[in-house]
């Protein structure tokens, strides 16, 4: 049977991809591409209007889905994802903006960025693919690499404390805050369809192997057993409080919805702040009503 | 796309043989077991995966929501008259 003889249903993911650039430069095994299929079927569930959404990455593989996505996207410079996405956001106060990147991209050399995003509750949705490593720059440690683990640049193991991703988050102010990992791909679809439909500044972590440069430096083998300790050592506890989620080499992971609260955006805070304070102030953006 | 038998079960697959990079998450995670890999390699030298058991498959999709090459998807046989005609 050829492709000719019959026409063949589509795969739905490939209407959400630029597909004069595929195949994509993912290894084989790499989790990236899972949460790609989560994003494209959360974007079909929320039914938002796919030219009011845009997608913002920065620099290193999971960078890499900005130019992917069939959607206006910005592939920006390294760590930069979330002030270009700030920009964007508050020139197009219409645009669901969502900012795709690393563990490294986003919390080494962008962490500065995030931390205020947050603490501005920025209308933004943050999607981390936290790899535990720079993959794209060889497998250096990151901010993300946990303890004890081997990177290119921590030959003897790493020695230095990690960030919990979603404690920080919440810390610092997001409204909405989760962490799954690849194996979760219905609770991702969840949370990015939760998420894409809220206002304020909304953070997803999605743990998601890097077979070539942490799990075969750290002897874990392929892509799919990573993904298996993901099945075997996570724990979901929605609700939990953040502060228990940190991560262990290999250990448990804590899985869920951490934080779903309400707060006043930057937006909407300078328009009822200038409102009070400015006769005739005409706002901008959405005001609130 | 592979040669995908006439459906058996309340399900089926389509794969995409030659973006296939054999990671296996498909296999691994498909709540039927009924996925398994082929002898023949792709033309990348992978194997890929086939619907072993095919009275088994579901058409619950979840291969196609692990696959990270966009290689598999899966459909219910009730879907599937109205996706070829889309
Ligand atoms: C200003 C600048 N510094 C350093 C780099 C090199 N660099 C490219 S990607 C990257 C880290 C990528 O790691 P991460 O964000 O975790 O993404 P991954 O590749 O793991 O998906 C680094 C350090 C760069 N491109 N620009
Ligand atoms: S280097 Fe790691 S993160 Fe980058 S594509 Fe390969 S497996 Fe994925
Ligand atoms: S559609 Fe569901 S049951 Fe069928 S092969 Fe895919 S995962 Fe398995
Ligand atoms: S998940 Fe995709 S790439 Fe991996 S073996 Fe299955 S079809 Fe091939």
């Amino acid at each position: 049977m050829s492709d000719t003889d019959t026409i063949q249903p589509v795969n739905p993911v490939l209407a959400y991809l630029r597909q004069d650039r595929l195949p994509h430069i993912w290894c084989p095994g790499c989790g990236i591409g899972s949460t790609v299929n989560c994003f494209a079927r959360a974007l079909t569930e929320s039914k938002l209007d796919l030219d009011k959404v845009a997608v913002v990455s920065g620099i290193g593989c999971t960078g890499r889905v900005a130019g992917y996505m069939n959607l206006d996207s910005f592939h920006t410079t390294h760590g930069r994802a979330i002030p270009f996405a700030t920009g964007l956001k508050l020139g197009n106060p219409d645009l669901k903006v969502v900012v795709y990147s690393g563990d490294g991209d986003l919390f080494a050399i962008g962490g500065n960025h995030f931390v205020h995003a947050a603490r501005r509750n920025m209308d933004l949705m943050v999607v981390c693919i936290n790899n535990g490593t720079y993959g794209m720059t060889g497998g250096q440690v990151a901010p993300t690499t946990p303890l004890g683990a081997t990177a290119s640049t921590m030959p003897y193991g790493n020695f230095e404390p990690s960030f919990n991703l979603p404690f920080l988050a919440e810390a610092c102010g997001a409204v909405y805050v989760a962490r799954w990992t690849v194996f979760h791909v219905r609770q991702v679809i969840r949370s990015m369809k939760e998420a894409l439909g809220k206002k304020g500044f909304c953070f997803i972590e999605i743990l998601a192997p890097c077979p070539t440069l942490y799990s075969r430096r750290n002897k874990l083998g392929d892509g799919v057993d990573q993904v298996k300790y993901y099945k075997e050592r996570s724990v979901i506890k929605d609700g939990a409080d953040a502060r228990e989620a940190g991560l262990t080499f290999q250990g448990d992971i804590v899985c869920g919805k951490f934080v779903d609260r309400e707060r006043p955006t930057w937006l909407d805070a300078m328009n009822r702040h200038y409102s009070s304070v400015i006769q005739d102030y005409q706002g901008e953006g959405h005001a609130e009503d | 796309m592979s040669e995908t038998p006439a459906p058996k079960g309340k399900g089926t697959v389509f794969v995409r043989v030659e973006v296939c990079k054999g990671c296996s998450y498909c296999i691994d995670f498909c709540p039927a077991k009924c996925l398994a890999f082929s002898k023949e390699f792709n033309a990348k030298g992978y194997h890929y995966p086939v619907l072993a058991k095919p009275e088994a498959c579901v058409g619950c999709d979840m291969c196609g929501l692990y696959c990270p090459d966009f290689a598999i998807f899966g459909i219910r046989v009730k879907d599937l008259e109205k996706a070829k005609t889309k």
